[in-house]
């Protein structure tokens, strides 16, 4: 009984947490460009830093 | 991975924010190449690609006006055209709301779920009423916020004294809440939360999933009128001209169309010849050269050089806004039929309800006492719970269109797997679906040099020809040679200097009815012609169709002799010349004639066929809107996935029957022994889940179907 004290008060934060991470995840425009999602994770953040156009991925 | 945040603040003035759609995005390289350059080019402060809506927003500085944006974007090699702010904004507004909804009942549906399976398992005394307490202070907010759609429409309906689904779904809820908080008070045995929650997840998950796919269908459309110019410049009686956006243009008035610009209002061509790129209306690859007198629509981009036109259709009667409607009316009618799902759902929920308040009633008669009645009831209501029934359609659906992916073939919509189950004609578009929609030219007679100065010379050129003959000599491994003081004229060809000989790819002086172009070195001269080859393996495809009993025939809108000598080679019957609204005359003939029709095609003009289809796929090359009206997209050069399509519906089919007769045996089994009283909610609740699990293996066995 005493277990339950702790428990269920994590248990219902933990899955208040997930619900406020849903919600801030929404609202900063995650679900807004699903498809792009895929795509930006073959983009390759270390080239082209200097800005000559070289390395890049050509469409 | 989080591209620039579009909000930051340089202590400058203040920033302007501007859409663009920019149909021409395909890969990450180019969603990395508009955010990479874009911030480069001086005024624009940042941008960000939306690339499911196909969409840039771009900050920028007030003073860069929208054609310097517009011609930064094309400098990268992208055409765009800026967009209004979105009209429907509010579509958007609400569903975000239900996937909020959806959020919280998920939350509160696995919280008050692991209560109640403690106080199952024989929570006793202190302890069960502390799980009741928590489980109502849990699922009351969660039931006020995420029942809100519900009871919202269900009191819009009993105010204007009608019903609708919401409402027996409301009442249930609010009863079942009320309930179980009556126990809880007084201390009872059994509280009904986690049904009542359970109940409006499912449900919300079904609202959110059909709000994404009807504001995928608008996106289709939407696609379609974002590519008619959004203005033009119309000259006054003095000569002088002003910019008039599309809709303030008005038959009669003269317009001056410059190079490249796309036009905004059907016309007839006063003075001036060009080509335009007419690929959107009539499919064809080519580009059409024209002349005065000649007809153009809304949509073309005048490829070379500048025209002027009288317009004669103009806002919403042009001939791309006629498409656009005829699309939107064309999937509403198909939106209508009524899927099995949905009927099955449609007449189960009142059973459901009507089947518990009879429960209720006839305990009540045999003298069991109200609480009695009502834990009876609700045992029902739990047993009932059409999970497997929910289960047995989108389950089969999700594992075939898995396994019909592996082999190149996109399904975007699960009920587009019912309807190509049931399709017995299927007509094919011919350029760019039984085609491959490229030209691609032969260059055995070339030798290298000969190759070195083409590829110099194509690579210089957007014209179709051009981009071709680049591609197939750059897979070759072709190096180009370095050509100077290069010249385009449209219509003509390119030139330019290879050292000190000149050279240059042309139209060839002799008319042709195949595409070609002649490749001049000084005096010498080459005629490269151009094919579009059949995809390889039409034939198997045609037979594996002709296996499932569907007969295949081309309903094209290209000219006659090319369409013909196709359908020769196949064996199968063509239609040529056909018009969009020919298109969808065709299949609306079918329809009424008990058929169902398959349409597979790619063009803009085979956006309301596609549309009207019983069912319809269109190759990964289709223009977007095509791509947006079909039920499925194949990518890559083979045309085989379309007959797998079919073949993988027609036996998921045959797995939602069994999942269906399943789930419909289960019910038939399980409900009498809870109305007469022999069901606890925990055995109610383990039978539940039990027959989700055999729904759920059944379905796992079209894994390998698409093989």
């Amino acid at each position: 009984m005493t277990g339950l004290t702790f428990l269920i008060p994590i248990a219902l934060l933990m899955g208040g947490a997930g619900l406020l991470a849903f919600f801030w995840a929404m609202r900063s425009g995650q679900y807004e460009d699903m498809d792009g999602a895929a795509h930006r994770i073959l983009i390759d953040e270390d080239t082209d830093r200097d800005g000559d156009g070289e390395g890049e991925a050509k469409s | 991975m989080n591209a620039p945040d579009l909000s930051f603040d340089r202590g400058e003035a203040p920033l302007k924010g501007m859409r663009f759609t920019v149909p021409g995005m395909r890969c990450a390289g180019c969603i990395a190449k508009i955010e990479r350059e874009l911030p480069k080019v001086d005024g624009i402060v940042a941008a960000r690609v939306n690339f499911s809506s196909k969409r840039v927003a771009i900050e920028h500085d007030p003073a860069v006006g929208e054609d310097a944006l517009t011609e930064a974007l094309l400098r990268l090699g992208f055409e765009a055209q800026p967009i209004e702010e979105n009209p429907l904004g509010t579509e958007a507004a609400e569903r975000k709301q239900l996937t909020r909804a959806l959020g919280v009942a998920g939350f509160g549906m696995m919280n008050v779920m692991l209560l109640s399976v403690s106080i199952w398992s024989g929570a006793q005394g202190f302890t069960r009423e502390l799980f009741h307490w928590l489980s109502a202070l849990i699922a009351m907010p969660v039931i006020a916020y995420s029942g809100r759609p519900f009871f919202s429409s269900a009191w819009m309906a009993l105010k204007y004294r009608r019903t609708n689904m919401d409402v027996p779904i409301s009442i249930g809820v609010i009863l079942a809440t009320a309930l179980s908080l009556y126990e809880t008070i007084t201390g009872g045995e059994h509280a009904y939360f986690e049904s009542a929650v359970m109940l409006l997840f499912f449900l919300l998950a079904g609202r959110a999933l059909d709000a994404e796919m009807r504001t995928r269908t608008r996106a289709g459309i939407g696609a379609l009128l974002g590519r008619m110019g959004k203005s033009a410049s119309v000259i006054g009686p003095d000569g002088a001209t002003r910019r008039v956006p599309a809709n303030a243009l008005e038959p009669g008035m003269l317009v001056l169309v410059a190079a490249g610009e796309a036009l905004a209002a059907d016309g007839e061509i006063e003075e001036g010849r060009s080509t335009i790129d007419n690929s959107m209306l009539t499919g064809e690859s080519a580009p059409e050269s024209v002349g005065a007198g000649a007809q153009v629509h809304a949509g073309a981009i005048n490829q070379s050089s500048p025209f002027r036109m009288r317009l004669t259709r103009t806002a919403d009667d042009t001939a791309i806004a006629e498409i656009a409607r005829l699309m939107d009316e064309a999937g509403q009618s198909r939106s209508t039929y009524v899927r099995i799902a949905d009927r099955a759902s449609r007449a189960y929920a009142p059973v459901v309800h009507a089947l518990a308040a009879l429960a209720f009633a006839g305990w009540m008669i045999a003298g069991a006492g109200w609480h009695q009645s009502l834990v009876i009831a609700i045992a029902v209501l739990i047993i009932t719970c059409p999970c497997a029934m929910g289960l047995a359609v989108p389950t089969a659906q999700v594992v075939a269109s898995g396994a019909l992916l592996k082999r190149g073939l996109l399904v975007k919509d699960g009920s587009a797997l019912e309807r190509l189950a049931e399709v017995d004609v299927a007509l094919f578009d011919k350029t760019g679906t039984l085609t491959l929609g490229e030209p691609r030219p032969d260059i055995g007679a070339l030798n290298t040099a000969e190759r070195q100065v083409a590829l110099g010379l194509a690579q210089s050129s957007r014209h179709p020809l051009s981009k071709g003959l680049a591609k197939r000599l750059l897979e070759e491994g072709v190096q180009p040679a370095a050509i100077d003081n290069l010249e385009e004229v449209g219509g003509e060809g390119v030139s330019g200097m290879w050292g000190e000989v000149r050279v240059a790819l042309e139209r060839p002086q002799v008319e042709t009815d195949r595409l070609a172009v002649t490749l001049k070195i000084g005096e010498e001269h080459t005629t490269l012609s151009f094919d579009d080859p059949l995809r390889a393996d039409v034939p198997c495809t045609l037979a594996l169709l002709r296996d499932e009993n569907i007969e295949a025939s081309i309903l094209s809108g290209d000219r006659n002799a090319p369409v013909e000598a196709v359908a020769r080679q196949l064996d199968i019957p063509a239609i040529a010349e056909a018009s969009p609204q020919d298109k969808l005359a065709a299949l609306e003939a079918l329809r009424e004639a008990g058929r169902f029709p398959l349409m597979v095609g790619d063009g803009l003009n085979d956006g309301p066929a596609l549309a009207a289809a019983h069912a319809s796929i269109a190759p990964g090359t289709a223009s977007d809107a095509s791509q947006q009206a079909a039920d499925a997209v194949f990518i890559g050069e083979k045309l085989m996935p379309v007959a797998l399509a079919v073949r993988v519906a027609k036996r998921t089919m045959v797995i939602v029957r069994q999942n269906f007769a399943f789930a419909i045996g289960y019910n038939a089994l399980a409900v009498p022994l809870a109305l007469f009283g022999y069901v606890t909610p925990l055995v109610a609740a383990i039978a539940m889940s039990l027959s989700s699990l055999v729904v759920v293996a059944n379905s796992l066995r079209l894994a390998g179907s698409a093989r």
